[in-house]
C-alpha cells in the first residue's frame, strides 16, 4: 500500500482550474436566481477561505456573504475572559487553554497580559498536554479554559476521562463549549437577519452529524449545505446552493462526503453525553443570552468543575463590549468588517478592541489579513 | 574541562585557555591571534557595517546550529548590501555549566561558514554567566563587508522592476518549530540556512542591474516584501503560485494553522533587478548551489503604492499584511 501524503488531502482541492470551472458554472446558473443570494457561512474557518482565496471575486454579485456567529473566540463574552484572568492568577495555578484565547481582551486585561506579568498561562497546541502539565505539577491546580464548538468538545470530554482514569486529581476544567444550531436559531428569530442560506462547518458535522441542521432547514426554508474549507469545497457548497434555489428546493445537502454523515460520529456524541450536559443560558458576545446553547459538566462531575469549585472568587458581572465596537452587528450578519468606524484603526489585530479581530477565525481579523485588492 | 564553568569569563587563566584552545584553535588569522584590544583593520573606503544577535531556541537545528546560523546571519547582511564580508567580530554569552563539547562543535561550524564567503572573525569576547541567567549560549557577531557595487538599497526599488526568489520559503521557520517541545511530528526538513554571498557574488560578476536584495528573515517573505513596498513607496505583485514551498513545510502549515509566507528563511532572499537583466539573473543564481531554485516571482508596479498584491493562480487578488502578532520567538 502507498503511503498516503498530506498534501493529497488538500491539492485537489485547492486546484485553480477546478475554481475557475466552478465560477463559470456558477456564474451561469445564478443567472437564474428569482432573488439575491444572501449565504450565511456560519463558521470563521469559512470566512477565512472565502477571504484568503479572494472567492468573492469569482462570484457573481448576485451571491453576497453573510458572515455567522461560528468563532469560539468571537462570541465569547468578557466576563469569561475575566474569569479566566481571575483564575490565572490565583496562587499555585496554572492555567491552560488554546492560543488565541490568550488574546481575547476581558474588562481590563489579557492572558497575555496577565503571563507577562508573572501568572503561569499556557498556550496548548492540543488538549491533551495538559495531562503532562498536571502531572508534571502535582503539588499544583491546573485548569483547563475549554473553548470550542462540538468540534473540540469530544477532546475535553477524552482529557476529563484520562484524568479519571488516571486518577490525576489535579487537573480542573472551566466549560466554553457552544453549540451551533442554538446560535443560528437565536440570529434566525432576530428577524432582523436577511439571510436565505447557509453554508455549515463539516468539521462540527464529522462530530455531530449533519443532522443538526435539519431544524433549521425546515425552520427557515432555507438550503444548508455542510462544506469542507478548501476553497473547492466552498465554491461546490455555493454551486449546491444555487441549484437548489434555482430548483425551488431547500434541502440538507452534505458537500463533504469525505468525512460527514447524517448520523456524525456516534463514540464522539456518547463521550460529550456523558460528562456533559446544556446550560440553562450562556450569554454569547453580541448575541446575548441563548437558553442551552453551551455545555457545562454533569453535577456528578463537579468535582473536577473549576466554575463551581471557585465560584466564590470569579467574577460573573455582565460587561458589554466597547461602544464603537460593532462586533455584536457583525456575528448578526447584520454588518461587515469594514462597515465599522475602528475597523483597521482603533481595532487592529495588536490592539483588539472587539473579538472579531482576535481570533485567526474572526471575520475582522479575515477582513484584515487578506483584504481584498 | 568537560563543562563551561563561571571561571572561564573570568579573565584569569581559564578564560586565556578557553581562548587558545577553542577560539584561536579555530578561527585563527592574523589580525585574530595578534590579541591586540581592537583588531587593526585596512579596509576600502565604502564599507557596510552590520550587526545581529542570535538566540535560536533550540541551539541545534535540523540543517544548522546558532553557530552557523551566527556567520550566516552576519554574512548575509553585508551581502545584501552588495557588501564583500571580510571581517567579524563574535561575542559569546554562555551558560555555566554549559558542554564544552557542543560549544567546540558550535565553533566548528562558524568556522565552516566562514569558509563560505572568506570571511573572518578578527575580535571577540566571551562572558559566563550563572546558571539560569541565560539559556545555554547567546551568540552575537558584527561585520563589515566591502562595498562592491553602491547604491544597492530597498529606498530605491524602481517600476518595472522583476523581483526573483532565490529559492523554496519557510524552512528555517518549520524547522525550528518542528523541533520545539511538545509539538510532536517529525519530518525531513531541514533549515535553509547557509550564507548567500555566493549568490551575491555570482551577480555582481556579472554586473546584474540590482535595484535591491534583502534576506527573508524573521516575518518571511510577507515582511519583507511589505517593507519593500513601504520604503520605495512602490507596489509590489507577487503571482503565488510561482513562490515554492516544499511540500513538508506547507504539511506544517496546514496542521497548525501557519502561513509559510510568513516563515523565517536564513538562506533565501528577494532580488529586485531591472527587467532587461530578469533572465541573466535567473541564469546566474541558478548556476550556484545556495539559489539554484531561483524563480521570478513578481514584479514592482504602480498599482497600489505601500502595499503587497498577491495574484492567485484561479484569478483572485488580494493583499499580502505583514505579519502580526506574536509570531515564533527565537527563531534566530
Amino acid at each position: 500500500m502507498s503511503r498516503l501524503e498530506l498534501k493529497e488531502l488538500y491539492a485537489g482541492f485547492r486546484d485553480a482550474g477546478v475554481i475557475k470551472a466552478l465560477s463559470k458554472q456558477i456564474s451561469k446558473e445564478a443567472e437564474r436566481l428569482c432573488e439575491p443570494l444572501c449565504i450565511m457561512e456560519v463558521c470563521g474557518g469559512h470566512t477565512h477561505t472565502i477571504m484568503k482565496y479572494g472567492l468573492k471575486q469569482l462570484l457573481p454579485q448576485s451571491i453576497e456573504f453573510v458572515h455567522g456567529p461560528g468563532c469560539p473566540v468571537c462570541i465569547m463574552p468578557k466576563e469569561r475572559i475575566d474569569q479566566a484572568i481571575a483564575l490565572s492568577g490565583m496562587k499555585n495555578l496554572i492555567l491552560v487553554t488554546l492560543g488565541d484565547m490568550l488574546y481575547v481582551p476581558g474588562s481590563l486585561s489579557t492572558l497575555a497580559k496577565e503571563r507577562a506579568q508573572g501568572c503561569d498561562v499556557r498556550a496548548l497546541y492540543s488538549p491533551m498536554d495538559a495531562l503532562a502539565i498536571a502531572l508534571q505539577n502535582p503539588d499544583k491546580t491546573v485548569v483547563y479554559f475549554a473553548i470550542g464548538f462540538e468540534t473540540t468538545t469530544p477532546m475535553t470530554a477524552a482529557l476529563l476521562q484520562q484524568a479519571q482514569e488516571k486518577g490525576i486529581k489535579n487537573l480542573l476544567f472551566h466549560i466554553n463549549h457552544v453549540l451551533v444550531p442554538p446560535a443560528v436559531d437565536a440570529i434566525m428569530q432576530d428577524g432582523e437577519a436577511r439571510v436565505n442560506a447557509f453554508i455549515a462547518p463539516s468539521h462540527v458535522s464529522v462530530i455531530s452529524g449533519a443532522k443538526i441542521y435539519r431544524g433549521i432547514c425546515e425552520n427557515y426554508a432555507t438550503p444548508v449545505v455542510v462544506s469542507g474549507f478548501e476553497p473547492v469545497d466552498v465554491m461546490q457548497s455555493i454551486a449546491m446552493i444555487v441549484r437548489q434555489k434555482n430548483e425551488q428546493r431547500c434541502e440538507l445537502e452534505i458537500e463533504y462526503s469525505r468525512c460527514v454523515t447524517m448520523e456524525g460520529n456516534l463514540k464522539a456524541q456518547e463521550m460529550i453525553e456523558k460528562y456533559m450536559k446544556p446550560r440553562e443560558n450562556f450569554r454569547w458576545r453580541g448575541v446575548g443570552d441563548i437558553p442551552f446553547s453551551a455545555l457545562e459538566l454533569k453535577v456528578e462531575f463537579e468535582g473536577y468543575d473549576a466554575e463551581k469549585i471557585f465560584a466564590s472568587q470569579l467574577p460573573s458581572q455582565e460587561i458589554d463590549d466597547h461602544k464603537l465596537c460593532i462586533c455584536a452587528k457583525i456575528l448578526k450578519g447584520l454588518a461587515n468588517p469594514e462597515e465599522c468606524s475602528v475597523f483597521g484603526t482603533a481595532c487592529t489585530p495588536n490592539q483588539p478592541l472587539g473579538s472579531c479581530m482576535v481570533s485567526s477565525e474572526g471575520s475582522c481579523n479575515a477582513y484584515y489579513r487578506y483584504a481584498q485588492v | 574541562m568537560s563543562q563551561i564553568q563561571l571561571s572561564h569569563g573570568g579573565g584569569g587563566e581559564e578564560t586565556n585557555r578557553l581562548i587558545r584552545e577553542m577560539f584561536y584553535a579555530h578561527f585563527a588569522n592574523d589580525i585574530l591571534l595578534a590579541a591586540e584590544d581592537a583588531a587593526v583593520l585596512s579596509v576600502a573606503k565604502n564599507i557596510a557595517f552590520s550587526t545581529d544577535c542570535f538566540t535560536v531556541s533550540p541551539i541545534f537545528f535540523a540543517g544548522g546550529n546558532i553557530g552557523k546560523l551566527a556567520i550566516a546571519g552576519t554574512v548575509n547582511d553585508l551581502s545584501m548590501m552588495g557588501a564583500k564580508p571580510l571581517y567579524l567580530s563574535a561575542g559569546f554569552i554562555i551558560e555555566e555549566g554549559f558542554e564544552t563539547a557542543k560549544l567546540e562543535q558550535i565553533v566548528v561550524s562558524m568556522a565552516q561558514e566562514l569558509k563560505v564567503s572568506g570571511a573572518k572573525i578578527v575580535c571577540g569576547d566571551t562572558k559566563v554567566v550563572p546558571r539560569g541567567s541565560a539559556d545555554q549560549i547567546f551568540i552575537t557577531t558584527s561585520g563589515i563587508g566591502g562595498i562592491l557595487k553602491p547604491g544597492i538599497s530597498a529606498n530605491r526599488l524602481n517600476e518595472g522592476d522583476v523581483l526573483i526568489l532565490s529559492g523554496d520559503i519557510g524552512r528555517h521557520g518549520a524547522a525550528v518549530l518542528m523541533q520545539r517541545e511538545g509539538l510532536g511530528v517529525r519530518g525531513n526538513i531541514q533549515s535553509d540556512c547557509a550564507s548567500l554571498w555566493p549568490a551575491v557574488e555570482a551577480l555582481l560578476r556579472y554586473d546584474i542591474s540590482v535595484s535591491a536584495m534583502r534576506d527573508a528573515t524573521r516575518g518571511g517573505l510577507s515582511a519583507v516584501s511589505n517593507e519593500w513596498a513601504r520604503q520605495s513607496a512602490v507596489c509590489l505583485e507577487l503571482e503565488e503560485s510561482a513562490i515554492c514551498i516544499d511540500d513538508a513545510v506547507q504539511g506544517i502549515c496546514e496542521l497548525f494553522g501557519f502561513d509559510a509566507l510568513d516563515f523565517a528563511n536564513e538562506g533565501t532572499f528577494l532580488i529586485a533587478v531591472k527587467a532587461k537583466d530578469a533572465q541573466r539573473a535567473l541564469e546566474c543564481l541558478r548556476g550556484v548551489e545556495v539559489s539554484k531554485n531561483a524563480a521570478v516571482i513578481g514584479r514592482i508596479t504602480r498599482k497600489k503604492e505601500g502595499r503587497v498584491i498577491l495574484h492567485s493562480a484561479h484569478g483572485s487578488s488580494r493583499y499580502l499584511e505583514p505579519p502580526k502578532g506574536e509570531l515564533l520567538p527565537r527563531i534566530c
